[in-house]
């Protein structure tokens, strides 16, 4: 495993190309694209202000770059540096920014969620979408491209909208059975459209593509509801993690729950792996007790190695008590990820915020528990192979697979806080980022084991 | 008193005196007492009683007093003192005798007037105590009435207080279930509140977006644009359509042509799934049948055997679905076909393994029936019962357990049960303690028998091996005496063979046989023995060499085997060919014998290779 030369980065914004070859990054207001392999700079672009939001098209010929305070938009060609396009959204605003899947058009969202303007790259045209609604997850385009799905509210009463893409015309248009609509997720096939409650009350409903409703589920009622959902890859599960501390996993044939995944405290079943992670440095355990770690303790624990040791069970995992008079409660399924081989399920429940439960789908059985020194950032699967990476805000990165895991310490003389990480598509090298610095980690393969040291700007 | 002074007579009263001693000596009632007291008051009087008669009688007034006591006694019916005059003028006489009489009759009165009155006074006395009792008894009573009354009163108070409180309770629960609804009719109508403010709200600031939104877009900002240096071309290449009646026509027949090809897609994978649980099936069937396969003939032998005809049903029932045309039959007939014949296919061989197990189970049993051991059977039996028990004993201390807590639940609720009953919970719960340690010791102890039962099974496992072993050895040793014997007997048998060549070996099987019983009966695994004859067969060295080295051993050791006689005979005359052939033959009928001298065989076999190494 190498990692690269630490790089200046501001607002996380570090993103690979769809096609993987190039990686963009943002320091204030400068955007650099580099070669994702050599990490040569290949372009540097300059906009007016300091870059809040950035985003490939998905042909990865432009990239666009959202300055939400100044309602402005600056898009980039790669292929004709002088080529440049701005829109300013004026004095309506603007809160989200992002690209059709097409990567000609551009959908804005104007302050208060007044309206979503549809500018086209390619023609003058100029579309409105009326009504869109202020929520968690509100616009989904399916996999292919081809249909874009929107949440609108209208009379007091949720409705979805789904708009062909290639000319943004209104295919279907119904009103959902929500109380107050918290988010939709078209399946990865494009056919089923999933569309949750707010958290106030336990809802799932499904959708066809042409607006039918396939199924309802609910859990349960009075108790809060759906915090987290994912569409397994091969669109035949839909996990839905909840605030009651499970995930359930529906059928994509009669959309029933096949099972409930809870996530006890304890783990007693002596075939699951707990990997409980352990200061190699003993002298220093004291400072890490407390929770959340101080600044200052987590710097001088953060240079200490750290390595996994299997736990034998019964395992119990450090919870949070939550505060209840709260809101936002720490409590119930932040995160879930199906991996790409629809394998495994990592999720991670707040109220136990160092561990990630990793379920196998195939006997859907927990598989192994990953017990963290201090609090699970974000966790991300490898697009390739079962190989999860995750982060903790500290300066290691963490990798499992069903082989085992390890604990890797960002190399560097200074200070190295990882708290997002994006993979490669190709699963070759992994992004890490901190808060204003970020670094490529490649990892070694057997094929190329032998060249990666031959690389230029691998610094290890 | 007075009365009975002056009746009595003077020289009377020292005998009254002495009956009333006599009296007072033999009962001690306070009368008696009382009466002793007089006459010992009486006693130092006598000499006044005495002058006191004697004024009554002296010696001038006998004449008057006889007269006077005539007179006296008359009048109270006694007989006269005087004799019956004769004569009017005669002096009348005293009658000694009357007098005598008399005076033993008022004796007798006397007595019987104290015995009167005696008793008179015993029962006064007892009549007195009596109205005591009864007096006591009437008090006690009384105090008790007051008692009850007064508790009465106080259990009426408390009654009334009681439903005094209740009614006050009645009335609390009332209130709060009033307020209860009332507040639930505020939840609700503050819901309602909420969610028509909600709803003003919402619209309200519709009504805003909308202004807004006339505010910031209609006017003609001069702001929100869009800069670009020139278009790009599409993604696809294309150029844009424009918008039509087609277009929409167009996209609706996409979104059909999309969900059509996924359920198709989904159609396609059910399919595939079910031709290849189809396949499984297929396979699962195929290999039942192959598996039966040679259990076949027997059942088929046995016409009356119910699994033989369904043999032959399932059989036909695989050649027709071998055909591959059943494939792509439509799903019900394929299925039902299918399944009818697993089904029956797993009902045979679930006969058949039940039959297997019958049998071996009867073999053990066979098996064992000659040792004095428990069979596993019945030591499975066993355990199982004891585990059944245990069960049971579970069960019941976990009831007891919960009706012993239900009782600890229900005698906290109430304060006053709860004092009126804690003695009988105490009780309770003591005797329910003692169940339990002794709930405990039964359990302890069914372990217990348990594990004596698993070690019984361990030694039983020993015990067979020791036993194998030393039947092994008891074996060996029994051949090893036998060759001795049978050495001789094959001399002779050499003899007859030079005459004979097929006929020793009848001579031989019937010289061997009633030899043979006894071993028989020890030996049960007869059929593995037959077996390992058979295979060791082939594999030993080649006749000629065979014969040489058993010869060798023959010389050598005295070792020689009861079925290799005849073959060693046999080589010399007939040739390699030969001999093959009569080993089976010697397996094939004979082979409950084979079996024993087989395994004496292989063991003499190893016998011969190692002499042969030096």
């Amino acid at each position: 495993m190498n990692f690269s030369e630490v790089f200046k980065l501001s607002s996380l914004l570090c993103k690979f190309s769809p096609d993987g070859k190039y990686l963009a990054s943002c320091a204030q207001y400068r955007l650099v694209v580099r070669d994702a392999n050599t990490l040569q700079v290949l372009q540097l672009y300059t906009c007016l202000d300091q870059i809040q939001h950035a985003e490939w098209s998905a042909d990865s010929r432009f990239i666009l770059c959202a300055m939400y305070r100044r309602g402005l938009v600056q898009v980039w060609s790669l292929e004709q540096p002088e080529w440049h396009c701005r829109i300013d959204e004026g004095s309506a605003g603007l809160v989200a920014s992002c690209w059709s899947p097409d990567g000609r058009h551009i959908l804005n969202t104007t302050e208060f969620h007044l309206r979503i303007t549809v500018w086209s790259l390619c023609t003058k045209s100029v579309s409105y979408i009326k009504y869109p609604k202020a929520c968690q997850q509100g616009i989904s385009f399916t996999r292919d491209g081809r249909y874009l799905a929107l949440a609108e509210r209208r009379d007091c009463k949720d409705h979805v909208s789904i708009f062909v893409c290639s000319d943004w015309q209104l295919l279907r248009h119904f009103d959902t059975e929500t109380q107050d609509l918290a988010g939709i997720e078209w399946a990865p096939n494009g056919c089923v459209l999933a569309v949750w409650d707010t958290c106030l009350e336990y809802k799932v409903l499904l959708y066809s593509l042409d607006g039918r409703l396939l199924s309802a589920y609910c859990a349960y009622e009075w108790s809060l509801g759906v915090k987290s959902v994912a569409w397994s890859p091969s669109s035949q599960f839909l996990a839905v993690g909840s605030y009651d501390g499970k995930v359930r996993i529906l059928n994509h044939v009669t959309w029933k729950m096949i099972t409930e995944f809870g996530h006890p405290a304890t783990v007693t079943n002596p075939r699951i792996v707990v990997y409980k992670e352990a200061e190699k440095n003993p002298q220093l355990a004291l400072g890490r007790l407390a929770f959340p770690p101080p600044r200052a303790a987590a710097c001088t624990a953060s240079s200490t190695e750290s390595k996994y040791e299997i736990a034998s069970v019964p395992v119990s995992l450090q919870t949070l008590k939550p505060i209840a008079d709260r809101a936002n409660p720490k409590v119930g399924i932040g995160a879930l990820a199906f991996s790409p081989d629809n394998y495994f399920l990592a999720t991670r429940n707040d109220s136990v915020p160092n561990a990630v439960w990793i379920w196998d789908i195939q006997k859907l059985k927990l598989f192994v528990v990953l017990e963290q020194l201090s609090p699970v950032r974000s966790f991300q699967w490898d697009p390739q192979q079962p190989r999860l990476a995750i982060c903790t805000g500290g300066n290691k990165v963490y990798l499992w697979s069903p082989a085992g895991c390890v604990s890797v310490q960002v190399p560097g003389e200074g200070d190295f806080q990882v708290l997002s990480l994006c993979w490669h598509f190709s699963g070759d090298s992994l992004a890490l980022l901190s808060k204003d610095h970020f670094c490529l980690c490649f990892l070694e393969t057997e094929e190329r084991a032998g060249t990666a040291f031959g690389r230029p700007g691998d610094h290890t | 008193m007075g009365e009975w002074m002056t009746v009595t007579d003077p020289h009377l009263s020292s005998e009254s005196k002495n009956i009333c001693q006599y009296t007072s000596e033999t009962k001690m009632s306070p009368s008696s007492l009382y009466s002793q007291q007089v006459l010992c008051s009486s006693i130092p009087l006598s000499k006044n009683v005495h002058s006191f008669f004697s004024a009554f009688c002296t010696e001038e007034n006998i004449e008057q007093s006889i007269s006077y006591l005539d007179q006296e006694l008359t009048t109270f019916g006694f007989p006269s003192l005087y004799e019956e005059s004769k004569g009017k003028d005669t002096k009348r006489e005293l009658n000694i005798v009357a007098v005598l009489n008399c005076m033993n009759e008022l004796l007798v009165l006397q007595r019987k007037n104290l015995l009167a009155q005696e008793n008179v006074e015993t029962q006064n006395l007892k009549l007195g105590s009596d109205m005591d009792h009864l007096q006591n008894c009437y008090a006690k009573l009384k105090e008790q009435l007051e008692t009850s009354r007064r508790e009465m009163i106080g259990l009426q108070e408390r009654d009334r207080q009681l439903q005094c409180k209740n009614r006050n309770l009645h009335q609390l629960l009332k209130n709060e279930k009033d307020e209860v609804q009332k507040l639930q009719n505020i939840i609700a109508s503050r819901a309602t509140q909420y969610n028509h403010d909600m709803k003003r709200k919402e619209r309200e600031y519709n009504k805003l977006k909308e202004r807004l939104h006339q505010l910031v877009m209609n006017k003609k900002d001069k702001k929100i644009a869009m800069e670009v240096l020139n278009y790009v071309g599409r993604a696809d290449g294309k150029r844009g359509s424009w918008r039509t009646g087609k277009t929409e026509a167009r996209n609706e027949d996409e979104m059909y042509k999309i969900l059509l090809n996924d359920y198709e897609y989904r159609q396609k994978q059910i399919l595939m799934e079910n031709a290849e649980l189809k396949k499984v099936l297929q396979q699962m069937k195929k290999e039942m049948i192959s598996l039966l396969s040679p259990q076949k003939q027997k059942p088929r032998e046995r016409a009356d055997d119910s699994t033989g005809t369904v043999i032959s049903d399932a059989e036909e029932d695989a050649g027709e679905l071998s055909r591959e045309s059943m494939w792509d039959l439509s799903c019900e007939t394929v299925r039902e076909q299918l399944t009818n014949s697993i089904r029956k296919q797993w009902r045979i061989l679930k006969s058949h393994v039940e039959k297997l197990d019958n049998q071996v189970s009867k073999v053990h049993l066979e098996g064992f029936n000659d040792e004095d051991v428990i069979s596993r059977q019945d030591h499975e039996q066993e355990t199982e019962k004891l585990e059944l028990e245990i069960q049971q004993c579970k069960e019941m201390i976990k009831t007891q357990q919960q009706l012993l807590q239900q009782q600890l639940a229900t005698a906290c609720d109430d304060d006053t049960t709860s004092l009126l009953r804690d003695c009988y919970l105490l009780e309770e719960k003591e005797r329910l303690k003692e169940e339990w340690s002794l709930f405990k010791e039964q359990k302890k102890n069914f372990e217990k028998e348990r594990r004596s039962f698993t070690e019984a099974a361990i030694r039983l496992g020993l015990e067979r091996k020791a036993f194998e072993e030393e039947r092994a050895s008891w074996l060996k040793q029994q051949f090893l005496n036998m060759t001795t014997f049978d050495h001789q007997n094959s001399e002779n048998m050499k003899l007859f063979s030079a005459f004979s060549g097929s006929s020793d070996r009848d001579s031989l099987t019937v010289h061997s046989r009633p030899r043979q019983k006894k071993p028989h009966g020890v030996s049960n695994g007869s059929l593995v023995c037959a077996s390992k004859l058979t295979k060791s067969l082939p594999a030993s060295p080649s006749t000629s060499d065979f014969c040489q080295t058993r010869s060798c051993a023959s010389e050598h050791s005295s070792i020689s085997v009861l079925n290799i006689t005849p073959e060693e005979t046999k080589p010399n005359q007939v040739g390699g060919e030969g001999t093959s052939q009569k080993w089976s033959m010697a397996s094939g009928p004979a082979s409950q014998e084979g079996c024993y001298s087989g395994c004496s065989l292989t063991h003499t076999n190893s016998h011969v290779e190692k002499d042969d190494l030096p």
